[in-house]
């Protein structure tokens, strides 16, 4: 087990350096310091000292070694937009984006476990047709399409949610939160669930599928043998089992559902670093992009290397052969 | 050839898709949508991309059932004056063609990397695997985006415009490698061991000849199952980068960036700029991905799950 983790953990800094790097290039080929900090009035002679002084001109190794210097550190530059420490732009951002990933896995948790279990157990009851033919039609929907058509039904046509913003905050030691506030919340339920609604199918499927092929397993059948309830086997035999696949599975999809954030926020203008992310590009506000990608490269690569762990832990085979 | 027609006719595949009602409709539905969106330049009442049949007067005009709707446009005119018909028609060409195009770069990349990982083995295939993973664990649409993000500012705004349909295949077809690469090396794996691949190396082909020749051939249904959805997820994924500013621009628009321009308009009423094409996005990646399922029924190879 020791040995795994090492393995992991240095392949996660592996990763990291990669993803530093491409960072790196893209900052060093495309953008430009001198211009984020003086504009466009200081004079080419100025600029040249400048960018001497700055250690611009060191050859690409020094700056990229200087560029991990400072990112160990937390400092990934300065913002040409914000004026500001980019990390402290993106950690402004963060809580927003958070709030909203955690609000919607509970959506998924709540809705997905109960559906999936049911549709595994009855697979022939009406219900459970229609939420597989339900979550075929809700992995083709895109999550901006839905939320845009949440959007005009619910907050144009109706007038019950609000389309756009967070809403009103509070300053929880440092963490805006709108969790608190009602109208906070009433602000949070439509993008949580336009951004539920691509992973709930998903969830539904999976949840379905690893749970009927617990149900045809051995020792299943020797519970039925023995005379168990039935709902001692569905919900303590087979559902535990059920858990492991779901919870690698679920680990990997918290990151799919950090992309589906740049989608959903955009639609609903929610301050979070997604929509943060996007204005970047629009701005062409390079090292907040790049500061972006790294920053995010690192949410995946710690949140994959802990789920790793934590499976490598549950279950020992795969310490020796690899991941499946 | 009329000897493999015959033989397609007699086959599972097809006696399973005529016992298959939705299967049937998917199919006749794909059909007519691409059909369709192939033929715009002589099926289309306008040309979107001529300049000189748009008047800026006719902008927002709701479908011709609709008051103030006119008959002239059937599904009512988008921001520019645009026929909304004709310009779903043409964007749905576009999507079709690039998520086509970045199926194929994806599978030519994964199929490649899946044989060699496969068929070689050792220390190449961990690498080129764990190459694979870690970008899977990214999550394609993320890949996506932060490499069309990067390509945006790499050519300036502009240029990314007039090169958007090749950048977008390039995309989306470097961000979908993983899985072909991971489907492919699963089924070389399981063909390597039999026995028309050793006679093969005994009589001493080539590993180039017995990899593409002989191995490749019988990974093929799942790659085909794969495909299938595939295209789907990149048709879904151009929609997405569009529809976020970084696909298609206005004047060339997919499905995607009509959506996105449609999306303005809403709180002012015009929802069918928006809705439309949606409708028409949904049931063109719903009938794939239903075909998809059902080929997935029918030849039924063991596929990674996720």
């Amino acid at each position: 087990m020791f040995a795994f983790t090492v393995k992991r953990i240095l392949q996660a800094l592996f990763v990291m350096l990669i993803i530093s790097l491409l960072g790196f290039s893209i900052k060093h080929e495309f953008g430009d310091p001198i211009r984020d900090m003086v504009g466009i009035q200081v004079s080419v002679k100025d600029r040249e000292i400048l960018r001497e002084t700055m250690g611009l001109n060191d050859p690409f190794i020094t700056q990229y070694a200087r560029f991990l210097k400072n990112a160990a550190h937390g400092d990934l530059g300065t913002s040409f937009f914000y004026k500001k420490p980019a990390m402290h732009v993106i950690l402004s951002k963060a809580p927003a984006t958070i709030e909203l990933v955690f609000a919607s896995s509970l959506i998924v948790i709540l809705i997905s476990i109960p559906v999936g279990i049911f549709a595994a157990i009855k697979p022939r009851h009406w219900f459970s047709r229609i939420a597989m033919g339900g979550s075929i039609v809700g992995v083709s929907i895109p999550v901006f399409l839905t939320a845009i058509l949440m959007i005009y039904l619910f907050s144009i046509t109706l007038g019950w949610f609000p389309s756009y913003g967070r809403g009103e905050t509070v300053d929880l030691w440092g963490w805006h939160t709108g969790l608190l506030t009602a109208d906070g919340l009433r602000h949070l339920i439509m993008p949580a669930i336009a951004l539920s609604s691509i992973m709930l199918p998903l969830f539904i499927r999976l949840i379905r599928s690893e749970m009927m092929e617990v149900l045809e397993t051995e020792y299943i059948r020797f519970a039925y043998a023995k005379g168990l309830k039935k709902k001692r086997i569905w919900f303590i035999h087979a559902f535990k089992n059920t858990l492991l696949p779901v919870i690698t599975v679920g680990g990997v999809q918290l990151g799919i559902m950090l992309a589906y954030t740049i989608l959903t926020e955009t639609v609903f203008q929610w301050a979070g670093m997604g929509f943060m992310f996007l204005e970047s590009v629009q701005r062409s506000d390079t090292t907040l992009l790049v500061a972006y990608i790294i920053f995010v490269g690192g949410v995946f690569v710690i949140v994959n290397t802990m789920v790793d762990i934590i499976y490598g832990l549950v279950n020992p085979t795969i310490r020796v052969s690899g991941r499946k | 050839m009329k000897q493999s027609l015959e033989n397609f006719k007699d086959s599972y595949l097809f006696y399973s898709f005529k016992r298959d009602k939705i299967a049937m409709i998917s199919f006749a539905i794909l059909l007519v949508l691409v059909v369709v969106s192939f033929s715009a330049p002589l099926i289309a009442p306008y040309n979107p991309y001529d300049a000189e049949t748009i008047d800026i007067l006719n902008s927002e005009l709701p479908p011709a059932w609709m008051d103030g709707g006119s008959t002239q446009f059937l599904m009512g005119t988008d921001q520019q004056g645009r026929d909304l018909l004709s310009t779903m028609i043409y964007g749905m060409r576009l999507s079709v063609l690039i998520g086509l195009g970045a199926v194929v770069l994806q599978a030519f990349i994964g199929i490649s990397v899946g044989l060699i990982a496969g068929y070689i083995g050792g220390w190449l295939d961990n690498f080129l695997m764990r190459l694979a993973d870690i970008q899977l664990s990214f999550a394609t649409m993320m890949v996506a985006i932060l490499i069309s993000a990067i390509f945006q500012t790499v050519f300036g705004s502009s240029r990314y415009n007039e090169l958007a349909v090749p950048l977008l295949v390039v995309v989306i077809g470097i961000a979908e490698w993983p899985q072909y690469a991971r489907t492919v090396r699963a089924s070389v794996l399981g063909e390597k061991g039999k026995e028309y691949v050793e006679a093969a190396r005994v009589v001493g082909l080539s590993s180039t000849r017995i990899m593409f020749r002989h191995i490749l051939p019988n990974t093929m249904s799942s790659v085909l199952v794969i495909s299938t959805v595939q295209v789907a997820n990149a048709i879904m994924s151009e929609a997405a980068l569009s529809f976020l500013g970084l696909g298609m621009p206005v004047n060339r628009p997919s499905l995607g960036s009509l959506i996105n321009a449609g999306f303005e308009y809403i709180f002012s009423g015009a929802w069918w700029i928006t809705l439309f094409p949606g409708i028409f996005l949904v049931l063109l990646v719903l009938v794939i991905n239903l075909l998809g399922d059902w080929l997935r029924d029918v030849l039924n190879p063991k596929l990674y799950k996720g």
